[in-house]
């Protein structure tokens, strides 16, 4: 997932407008006890599916037209709760290239642009037009997302702008590695070491190397 | 120039270089990995063909899907064998110390750094679990971080992150009897709500805080989280020094003074500004209790359960409508004399020693519900081997309790402990969502000693009035 620059796209926008989501309802804890789960499967399964595994007909992606959703609109403190990056991951593999709300909590901020998923900033009035229209009209689902611009359009051409920091939005346009641009500062990694181990001696040698 | 806040004398510290947008490069020094975070982020490093630098800034454990039955092993819980054993494996190709199964140094991650002295003032600690806030308890920056940054941080011994703004929250007034470090933060959380942290660092103060023991500073920085806070932090003193003193992996001998001195200046500077404070007063408050789905659904044991009628929002009388009924409860009554199904007492929030102590004073000499189910599992295999040393597993096995291995257990529900649906738990832990202890489980989070209560109870209770 990583590596690959973000394209503007057009896209199904499922509404999902309720407050405070957390990574417990975007991925229960039982499809985290392998690596490779079916995370696609368990996005949001205790909404998505009744007691029998049975598609629940009420939740937004079991409805017709909803079901290959890319984009998600969602109420505010969208992802709080853990850490847990597979609340990312489940709704990349789902198919989700971005989420949109009008705030995000910190991590799950960190681990959707580090995952190439656009979380962006919407007003509350921006995602209230969008929810409506979408719910009066299913044809408004339709939208299109313009990272560089910063805007969502649907077919009628209304059109809504989104914020997202200018550091995330080139990264994601870049596909850039995380990684590998921070080893690019190793001299300065090393630099910084060689003085704080003469500073703070404790840190380094902690007698965790003797096994 | 005027003074710096705690956070800002610890983060400056770290900071290696400036990345642009508010962003900084900063260093770790201790980096806790578990098993259920870790297994991609090493997969990623081994697709790079990149090593992991500071080996000896790092430690492993296994704690999250672990069994926590007595005597257990790799084979208890054939669903986490998988996880366990990538663990273990990944931590050997890379040389990192492993306290896995059967270690007595084993145990969840946010309990062991503390206890093994690798937590220590004035660090930057880092690992894939959101309650690594839990170090602030002793002064430490701890960074709860996703499995990417868990590869960033093994790869680069750094993270990238925004520096975040300051928040103080000002505990005043002296808690009363009974009120513990738990009730504090829950209250804290029904006061100011589960964003008010979002994009700032806590600093706790005021003479409720300072009246803490270390261990009651541990769980109030453990939940905030729960505040949005992505670190919170308590500045150290002289009992932070004491309790660290001797640890396993804490310095020693002239670099142990030499470490005190420095951390002695780690504190708010008089002239110091924050982005934001909050004070409230909490020397009325009584014993906490979550009664909803989210930490700030949280009144005193003696309050009534909200009712949605007298509410003018809309928003709000739907959100209360639609809790109350996930957790079966009816508006307007008394929480007290709910009756309850199970408790847990354990989780990197409250399954420390003293929490153990606390939960034992209340049962000893009484016994659980008969229709209760109730388990203690303390926070790691050193907790576990004090408390026996101690009697306190007698306490519980003879009032009823389940007495178990150290792990995350019914905090997370990943491994065998769950709890049944609609049942309705009173947990220590520190999560109330909708089905985070199994599918459409109730949870009532509360201090250990109100859970010992509810236990004996068969219901929820005021502790106070077992004391
Ligand atoms: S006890 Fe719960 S919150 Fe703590 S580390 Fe384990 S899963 Fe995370």
């Amino acid at each position: 997932m990583k590596g690959q620059p973000f394209e503007n796209f057009s896209g199904i926008a499922a509404p999902l407008p309720r407050k405070n989501i957390n990574t417990d309802a975007i991925i229960p804890a039982p499809y985290l006890r392998t690596t490779d789960t079916n995370l696609a499967t368990g996005l949001f399964a205790l909404w998505r599916y009744d007691d029998n595994g049975k598609a629940n007909p009420d939740f937004i992606l079991n409805q017709s037209g909803f079901e290959h959703s890319t984009i998600l609109l969602a109420g505010e403190n969208f992802g709080c709760g853990s850490s847990r990056e597979a609340a990312a991951w489940a709704l990349v593999r789902f198919g989700i290239k971005a989420v949109f709300a009008p705030s995000f909590a910190d991590i799950f901020y960190e681990n959707a642009f580090r995952n190439g998923l656009l979380a962006g900033i919407l007003a509350p009035q921006a995602l209230a037009t969008l929810v409506t229209s979408i719910n009066s009209d299913v044809a408004c689902a339709e939208l299109i997302v313009d990272l560089s611009g910063m805007t969502l359009t649907d077919r009628i051409g209304q059109s809504v702008s989104f914020s997202v920091p200018d550091f995330r939005r080139e990264a994601l346009l870049r596909g850039d590695d995380d990684i590998a641009t921070t080893l690019n500062h190793s001299d300065d990694i090393h630099a910084f070491t060689k003085a704080d181990r003469v500073q703070r001696p404790w840190i380094y040698e902690t007698g965790l190397e003797h096994q | 120039m005027s003074g710096r806040t705690l956070f800002e004398k610890i983060w400056d510290s770290h900071r290696i270089r400036s990345m642009g947008e508010g962003r900084d490069l900063i260093f770790v020094d201790r980096h806790i990995l578990q098993e259920t975070t870790s297994a991609t982020a090493f997969r990623g490093l081994a697709e790079a063909a990149r090593p992991v630098p500071f080996p000896a800034l790092t430690c492993a454990t296994q704690d999250h899907i672990v069994s926590t039955e007595l005597n257990r092993d790799a084979d208890s819980n054939p669903t986490g064998r998988e996880l366990i054993g990538l663990m273990a494996r990944n931590a050997a190709a890379h040389g990192i110390r492993l306290f896995g199964l059967g270690d007595t140094r084993q145990g969840i991650v946010h309990v062991i750094g503390p206890e093994l002295g690798l937590v220590l003032p004035g660090t930057i600690v880092a690992c894939g679990d959101s309650h690594t806030s839990t170090a602030g308890g002793l002064g430490a920056l701890g960074i709860g971080v996703g499995t990417s940054e868990v590869e960033h941080v093994l790869a680069t011994q750094t993270l990238v992150l925004p520096r975040p703004k300051t928040l103080r929250i000002n505990f005043e007034g002296q808690a009363g009897p009974g009120i513990t470090a738990k009730d504090l933060i829950l209250h804290a959380l029904g006061t100011f709500g589960i964003a008010v942290g979002t994009g700032h660092a806590i600093e706790y103060t005021g003479p409720a805080i300072r009246a803490l023991s270390v261990e009651g500073r541990l769980t109030v920085c453990n939940m905030s989280i729960e505040l949005g806070g992505r670190l919170g932090l308590i500045a150290p003193d002289e009992a932070t020094f004491a309790y660290i003193k001797d640890r396993a992996f804490a310095p020693k001998g002239a670099m142990w003074d030499r470490a005190v001195d420095s951390w002695k200046q780690l504190h708010t500077d008089a002239d110091a500004q924050f982005d934001r404070e909050l004070s409230f007063d909490v020397s009325q408050a009584a014993p906490q209790i979550t009664w909803g789905t989210t930490q700030q659904d949280v009144i005193g044991v003696d309050q009534p359960l909200p009712d949605p009628h007298t509410m003018a929002d809309r928003d709000l009388r739907e959100r209360t409508e639609s809790m109350l009924s996930y957790m079966g409860l009816t508006p307007g009554r008394p929480i007290a004399g709910t009756p309850i199904d199970m408790v847990f007492i354990g989780s990197c929030t409250n399954a420390r020693l003293s929490d153990l102590e606390a939960a034992a004073s209340i049962v000893r000499g009484r016994h659980v519900a008969r229709h209760v189910r109730a388990l203690v599992v303390p926070g790691s295999t050193s907790v576990k081997k004090a408390a026996e040393d101690k009697g306190l597993d007698r306490i519980f096995i003879d009032a009823g309790f389940e007495w178990r291995s150290a792990g995350c257990s019914m905090c997370v529900s990943i491994n065998e402990d769950i709890v049944p649906p609609n049942a309705r738990c009173v947990a220590t832990s520190n999560r109330n969502f909708e089905n985070r202890q199994g599918p459409r489980a109730r949870t009532h989070l509360s201090s250990p000693a109100m859970a010992a209560a509810a236990a004996v109870a068969g219901m929820i209770t005021d502790v106070r009035r077992l004391a």
